[in-house]
């Protein structure tokens, strides 16, 4: 009797951990169908154009004259700061993770982690106001630029956002590598920058590249502070100067406002399953990367 | 009119200490979209309602929406205060912001900028904003706006933003004026005479950017929300209209109805 209770006990844990296990992803693909199906009634809309949806940068949703749903230009927007952001960011963030996994003294480096784990609790909101009020002044008095709030102000801020995350990942990865390499390195005879650059890179090099494409998605879906400190402008950048929009930033503002089932709504549903697709597909292209890597 | 819907709340907490009334933001499309979900008591709108807007109202709710006329309103035109600039024209105006507008430069229309700095910048609301519209239909004629103007959530942020951007331009409710930005006079064609944007200039017409201040409900008012209204068209709550910076309705006597009529600036 007592025996037979105890394999029901299991089997109900067990079925409690499986239903844990996968109800991420049963939350993400229902997110995903809720999406889509809001974007649906699309294809019947004589109004909308997928072709001009994806190729066109006019983006004119309550035009009281032609309205037109382009979002080329808000796509050139997110990809521009997110991309500037990691350019600042990946160095910046590879760079600290080194000091403190290899470099530094064990208190400096206890100091160091908390730090890095504060600037990952502070809330995007809190960001978009410092790039408000305190980046976007700096860049106007010590640039010529024309405003203060755009493309490098708003990746300024991702760089500072994902930083923490690209920190702490490529840390753990370096902690990955075996002691043992270490050893050998210096064994060699090589410098602690010759064994950091030449040993401890390439054999942590999957756990770095995952450290920095999840900055990435950190970085793209970012909305609050991106929508206070890119300027919110339609615009193709051709400059760091310029003031752009994200395709987050856009659905933020414009939800609230579009009337529930019209075409605009619908557009701004339609833009959620792009940035959707978008970030699907950064994150399979990582995972072809790292699984190559780790073949050869 | 946020700061307004803001100050009439605070001030209404004393008058009635059993009503709470909660003020949320966003621009009149947001004020309307949850009226027409029937999720708010009172809509506060910078612009009138559409009609395609009140027969969503009345199909979504079953309720006619209610117009109420609460406080008029100028819309100011800000440079930052570096710029030498102090009056503008209409016609300026419609070709610094319509689509495809001949005016990108300061040099174009006789200013130098003190930094050297030569672009307009165009400050803009979002598109929900009643104070957008308002613009886009009255200054524009209709027409689209450019784009790739920078585009506040609030008047607040317009104002802000040009104060920290030597190139600026923008436009918002008086009440939003600030020390940090400078007010332009405003004609309707260059060579014209120049109006600035004060009460005196709404009541007299001859400011050309002026419009009124309105509160629909859905249909007619609970009690306790048509006492309220009551109270912001009284004296006092029209006091506080003054005190925001905007221009007061004059109630001229009460129609049949009991309603107070307003004079009116339109």
């Amino acid at each position: 009797m007592r025996r037979r209770w105890h394999r029901v006990n299991e089997a109900l844990i067990e079925a409690l951990i499986r239903l844990c296990g996968i109800s991420a992803t049963i939350f993400v693909l229902s997110i995903f169908l809720f999406v889509c199906k809001e974007a649906l009634p699309l294809w019947n809309d004589k109004g909308f154009h997928l072709r001009e949806f994806l190729f066109s940068d006019q983006w004119y949703p309550t035009s009281s004259v032609t309205r037109s749903y382009g979002v080329l230009a808000m796509v050139a927007g997110t990809f521009s700061v997110t991309l500037l952001a990691m350019l600042i960011a990946a160095p910046v963030g590879m760079g600290a993770a080194f000091y403190i996994s290899e470099f530094s003294t064990p208190r400096v480096r206890e100091i160091l982690k908390i730090l890095v784990e504060l600037l990952a609790a502070i809330p995007s909101v809190v960001w978009g106001f410092a790039g408000l009020t305190i980046t976007s002044r700096l860049i106007v008095r010590f640039t010529n630029a024309d405003v203060g709030v755009n493309l490098l102000n708003g990746a300024i801020l991702l760089a500072l956002m994902s930083v923490p995350i690209i920190v702490s990942l490529a840390e753990d990865a370096l902690k990955a590598v075996p002691d043992s390499f270490r050893e050998a390195a210096l064994a060699m005879g090589a410098t602690r920058w010759q064994m950091a650059w030449r040993v401890l890179l390439p054999a942590a090099r999957n756990g770095l590249t995952g450290a920095v494409l999840l900055g990435f998605g950190r970085a793209i879906g970012e909305t609050m502070a991106v929508l206070m400190a890119t300027g919110h402008a339609v615009n193709i950048p051709g400059s760091v100067f310029d003031p752009v929009r994200t395709l987050t930033a856009n659905i933020a503002a414009e939800l609230g406002e579009a009337p529930a089932k019209s075409t605009h709504y619908e557009v701004l549903f339609l833009i959620g399953v792009l940035l959707f697709v978008l970030t699907f597909t950064v994150n399979l292209a990582a995972g072809f990367v790292i699984r190559r890597e780790r073949r050869t | 009119m946020l700061i307004l819907a803001q100050a009439w709340s605070e001030a209404y907490a004393v008058v009635d200490r059993n009503v709470a009334v909660e003020v949320s933001g966003g621009g009149s499309g947001q004020g309307i979209a949850a009226l027409i979900k029937g999720t708010i008591d009172i809509a506060n709108c910078s612009r009138n309602l559409r009609p395609e807007e009140a027969a969503a109202a009345l199909a979504s709710t079953g309720k006619e929406p209610k117009e109420f006329v609460v406080g008029h309103d100028a819309l100011a035109v800000f440079v930052h205060h570096e710029n030498p600039l102090e009056e503008i024209s209409m016609e300026q105006l419609a070709e610094i912001y319509r689509r495809d507008g001949t005016l990108t430069r300061w040099s174009q229309i006789g200013v130098g900028l003190p930094s050297g700095r030569n672009k307009i910048v165009r400050v803009n609301r979002q598109s929900s904003s009643g104070t957008y519209e308002f613009f886009r239909d009255h200054v524009l004629g209709g027409r689209d706006f450019h784009l790739a103007s920078l585009d506040m959530n609030g008047s607040k942020e317009v104002v802000e933003l040009i104060a920290s951007t030597p190139g600026a331009i923008g436009y918002s409710g008086m009440a939003f004026a600030t020390p940090d930005v400078k007010v332009l006079r405003v004609s309707i064609a260059p060579g014209q005479p120049a109006q600035a944007p004060t009460a005196a200039g709404v009541v007299s017409k001859r400011y050309p950017i002026s419009r009124s201040l309105l509160i629909y409900t859905l249909g007619e008012p609970r009690a306790p929300v048509r006492k309220y209204i009551d109270w912001i068209r009284s004296p006092e709550g029209q006091r506080i209209v003054a005190d925001t910076g905007y221009v007061p309705i004059r109630c001229e006597g009460k129609d049949a109805a009991g309603e107070c009529v307003d004079a009116g600036t339109e």
